[in-house]
């Protein structure tokens, strides 16, 4: 059955170390969210003892110091706006808090950006003159290497994996027509004649099921960790999606997924054979076809477009709406807001995509190039149009080329500043980042589902979060409310 | 059938909108839009990295996740 929805994403940032004799990216990026910790008053690390994603553990640095190149040493620290800034392999990563709507899970995944922005400010401070760590919210280096954006959902335990599998397919390969950010460069056959193409991500996409992120890519990923309670929850983790720097693109994204979930959770999409007979080709096909004609085919036979199955999919969402509404999205009309603009985002892919130039990325980036290349006179294989491809992502505003293209805004600046130092009030983020900004000093670790507190002489004290929608500032502003110590709090707490 | 599917099948087809695409636009919105697009264009030519090449050529990453 249905269950409200609980929004994450996860942003690995591609680095690069600009005038420095060290262009080591495991540093790099350590510098980085050091130099950002440092600046804050108190600093929290992360706690791993409910993690168990299949990964290395790892632990924490020491304030300043240069961490050595193992895991077991990576930065990695929760912010009090309930995210976790860390060192991810060799990247700056950035898990938004959980959000309770898609378009606050905008604007978080916005705050991320800044965080990173001042990250670099800071870094830039305290390197030597001349040098530079500069990061770039893409998914590739155009050569072959890929780092993720990945996007979480809460879902219902009940719903059998199988079938959930089944059915989201065909949304993860088709949704890629709203999602992408644009590349030019196919890396899925280098040496090929570079093409412009939708994705950044599709060429690495090479199996339909399985458990890994790094290689043998799967469109389905089997991680189940759900940071909850695992009789109730799982976490459905995405890994297919581009990283965006279009809000509309995020909104859509995240929202349009959310709302196919909902119909996977009550059964709609049963029946309905919208399965795709070969879904890897069918990623790759999706993410080349600018024209959105190509033809994919289903298990039972029949043809469909990728606007095809976005169209179909949305007729069942607004059936859906209609007969039992979509609360479970988020509320104050959160779903209608996504079903809107999943409608008229189609209707301009059907009837003219570059008239969405100021919403999509890939459109975006599409017209730029073109129109750059018809005022050199070059064409897709200069090394211009690269850079430009690179530099559109750039996070820095007097560099990203980005910034400069008046995309359309879904959220202001003053709720992305504020959620850079504050959590979302609708989730147990709430809870997470106020004991943090109230009672850091007394937090020696933080995850997903728990805080750790040291009171002192006692055994450290972990409260359980495993409700994501508890912890709220509903839930919990009266346990704060006069509330001027860590042990008050947990008095109160009965822990 | 929902209005959806309706103006689904009503929508031109899409041939036409991608052959204007190619061209390039003379009405005065077109003209707007170049004139857009040509601001656009100077400003990127003052911000884009000055040796492209070097600079994408130094772009490598590990892959992540």
């Amino acid at each position: 059955m249905a269950i409200a929805k609980v929004y994450g994403i996860e942003t690995e940032y591609g680095v690069q170390v600009v005038g420095g004799a060290d262009g080591n990216p495991t540093t790099a990026s350590s510098v980085l969210i050091n130099s950002y910790v440092a600046q804050l008053a108190g600093r929290v690390g992360w706690d791993f003892e409910d993690e168990s994603p299949g990964r290395d553990a790892r632990g924490y640095v020491r304030e300043g110091a240069m961490p050595p190149e193992v895991e077991t040493h990576l930065v990695n620290t929760v912010l009090t706006n309930g995210a976790r800034f860390y060192v991810d392999h060799a990247h700056p990563e950035y898990s938004s808090p959980e959000c309770a709507t898609p378009l606050e899970l905008v604007i978080q995944d916005r705050a991320g950006e800044v965080v990173l922005e001042r990250a670099m400010a800071a870094a830039r401070r305290a390197l030597p003159p001349g040098e530079e760590i500069v990061v770039y919210k893409n998914n590739s280096d155009g050569k072959g290497n890929s780092y993720g954006c990945h996007e979480n959902y809460l879902m219902d335990r009940a719903v059998p994996f199988a079938r959930l599998a089944r059915e989201v397919t065909a949304h993860l390969v088709t949704r890629q027509v709203y999602t992408g950010a644009g590349k030019v460069g196919c890396e899925a056959e280098p040496g090929s004649a570079p093409a412009f193409e939708i994705t950044q991500r599709a060429d690495f996409f090479e199996e339909e099921i399985g458990l890994e992120t790094t290689l043998k890519r799967p469109i389905v990923n089997t991680r189940d960790e759900p940071h909850a309670d695992a009789t109730k929850y799982r976490r459905l983790h995405v890994i297919t999606g581009d990283a965006n720097l279009s809000e509309v693109a995020t909104f859509l994204k995240v929202g349009v997924t959310a709302l196919v979930l909902l119909l996977i959770e009550d059964g709609v999409l049963e029946g309905r054979e919208l399965v795709l007979a070969r879904p890897v080709p069918a990623m790759r096909a999706v993410s080349h076809d600018l024209t959105l004609d190509e033809p994919l085919e289903l298990v039972n036979g029949e043809t469909m477009t990728a606007l095809d199955v976005q169209w179909e999919l949305y007729g069942a969402a607004r059936k859906y709406s209609e007969e039992r509404g979509l609360e479970e999205i988020g509320p104050d009309g959160a779903g209608r807001q996504v079903l809107d603009r999943w409608e008229s985002v189609l209707a301009g892919l059907e009837a003219e995509p570059a008239a969405l130039r100021h919403q999509l990325d890939w459109v975006a980036k599409r017209e730029l190039i073109d129109a750059y290349c018809a005022r050199h006179g070059c064409g897709l294989d200069d090394h211009r149009v690269a850079a430009l491809d690179l530099q559109y992502h750039d996070i820095r505003p007097e560099r990203s080329l980005f910034r400069r293209l008046k995309m359309e805004r879904l959220v202001d600046d003053a709720a992305v500043e504020a959620a850079v130092t504050s959590p979302p009030t609708d989730t147990r983020a709430y809870f997470r980042g106020e004991c943090l900004k109230r009672f850091g000093p007394s937090i020696v670790a933080a995850n997903w589902d728990s805080i750790v507190f040291d009171l002192g002489g006692d055994p450290l004290r972990r409260v359980p979060m495993m409700e994501p929608l508890r912890g709220s500032a509903a839930h919990v502003d009266t346990l704060f409310d006069g509330c001027d110590s860590a042990a008050e709090l947990l008095r109160r707490l009965g822990a | 059938m929902t209005e959806r599917e309706l103006k689904k099948r009503t929508a031109p087809p899409k041939e036409a909108p991608e052959v204007v695409e190619e061209a390039p636009p003379s009405t005065d919105r077109g003209d707007r839009l170049k004139a857009e697009i040509d601001d656009l264009l100077d400003e990127i030519d003052e911000v884009l990295e000055d040796n492209a090449e070097e600079f994408v050529r130094n772009y490598v990453q590990k892959g992540g996740e």
